[in-house]
């Protein structure tokens, strides 16, 4: 009402939209959109113990029967120092450092509108059972091409020896209507 | 031992069904419980015929299908990279197929494929094996 009042507007309601299609009034606060000046923004790292079973249960449900992912023995004759987890078992111990930044306020995601864009991940040191995982990220990029948004996050996840697991950028799309 | 792959060559096919329960799952081994792939309603409120596959998932079985191109080692996939095209339904084939694109020092970089009855699942999808280093320890 307020900025109507400012700009010479009549002192009445707007009436409410009849569709969609009709601009809203100006009363009407814009939708949320993702906030480009916290690019660069830090989270601390979370740490993830790998377990025996975790592993299992991923590979099962990937449908992976490398006996490397189940038997002990198989693995360490293989020349690792425990169960291997599959590569991409990298989704499930960074995903508490994932979830945190997608949840952050501050960045505005609209979560009913965002949906997986791209992955990209670099592999190191394999991760074995018993290994102690931290995960870092940071914002690497928010913006903006035609009406979606983009949501760069990039990981770096190290294990308990400081050696580097994983490398990966995680790209969210906010959609617009 | 890893099986020969040569620039052109194709690596071996992976098909895959998921059942209709996979994506309940997906979401507990991963941690993922967005409603979109466990509850049909929220799935057609946002404008889907029903409920899709975890993103995620079917990079499981891209890296699944490329260890095993290159002999079942996961030390050999050192990279991915990919952009996600189309939703995947449950119930339905999913067919990972590639090709080398051109083999170095460094290992072997295969363009890969995911469909669902002919629908790109991926884009720009890109992995790289490293091949025939002595690991042993």
């Amino acid at each position: 009402m307020t900025e109507r009042m400012q700009e010479g507007a009549p002192e009445r309601l707007p009436p409410p939209p009849s569709t969609d299609t009709e601009p809203l009034p100006p009363s009407v606060p814009r939708r949320v959109e993702p906030d480009p000046t916290k690019t660069g923004k830090w989270y601390r790292p979370y740490e993830y113990e790998v377990s025996r079973e975790k592993v299992r249960e991923y590979a099962k449900v990937i449908g992976d029967d490398n006996l490397l992912y189940f038997d002990r023995d198989a693995a360490r004759a293989a020349g690792f120092r425990d169960i291997v987890a599959p590569p991409t078992f990298a989704v499930i111990y960074s995903v508490s450092a994932i979830r945190k930044a997608i949840f952050d306020p501050e960045l505005q995601i609209d979560m009913t509108r965002l949906v997986h864009g791209g992955q990209e991940f670099d592999w190191f040191e394999p991760v074995c059972v018993g290994d102690v995982i931290a995960t870092a990220l940071q914002v690497g990029d928010i913006y903006q091409k035609g009406d979606l948004w983009f949501v760069v996050f990039e990981t770096v996840s190290t294990n308990q020896e400081d050696q580097k697991v994983l490398d990966a950028k995680w790209t969210w799309i906010i959609r617009g209507t | 031992v890893a099986p020969e792959l040569e620039p052109g060559k194709r690596i071996p096919e992976l098909r895959v069904t998921p059942d209709r329960y996979l994506p309940y799952r997906y979401a507990g081994a991963s941690g993922d419980f967005n409603p979109i792939h466990l509850d049909p309603d929220v799935a057609r409120e946002a404008g889907l015929p029903g409920t899709v596959l975890h993103g995620l998932y079917c990079v499981g079985l891209i890296a699944r299908a490329t260890v095993d191109a290159a002999g079942g080692d996961p030390r050999a996939l050192r990279r991915m990279r990919l952009q996600f095209r189309a939703m995947a339904f449950p119930e339905q084939e999913i067919v990972i197929a590639g090709s080398v694109q051109d083999v170095g020092e460094a290992g072997a970089r295969i363009e890969v494929h995911a469909d669902q009855r002919e629908r790109a699942l991926v884009g720009k999808a890109e992995v790289e094996l490293e091949l025939g280093g002595d690991r042993s320890s």
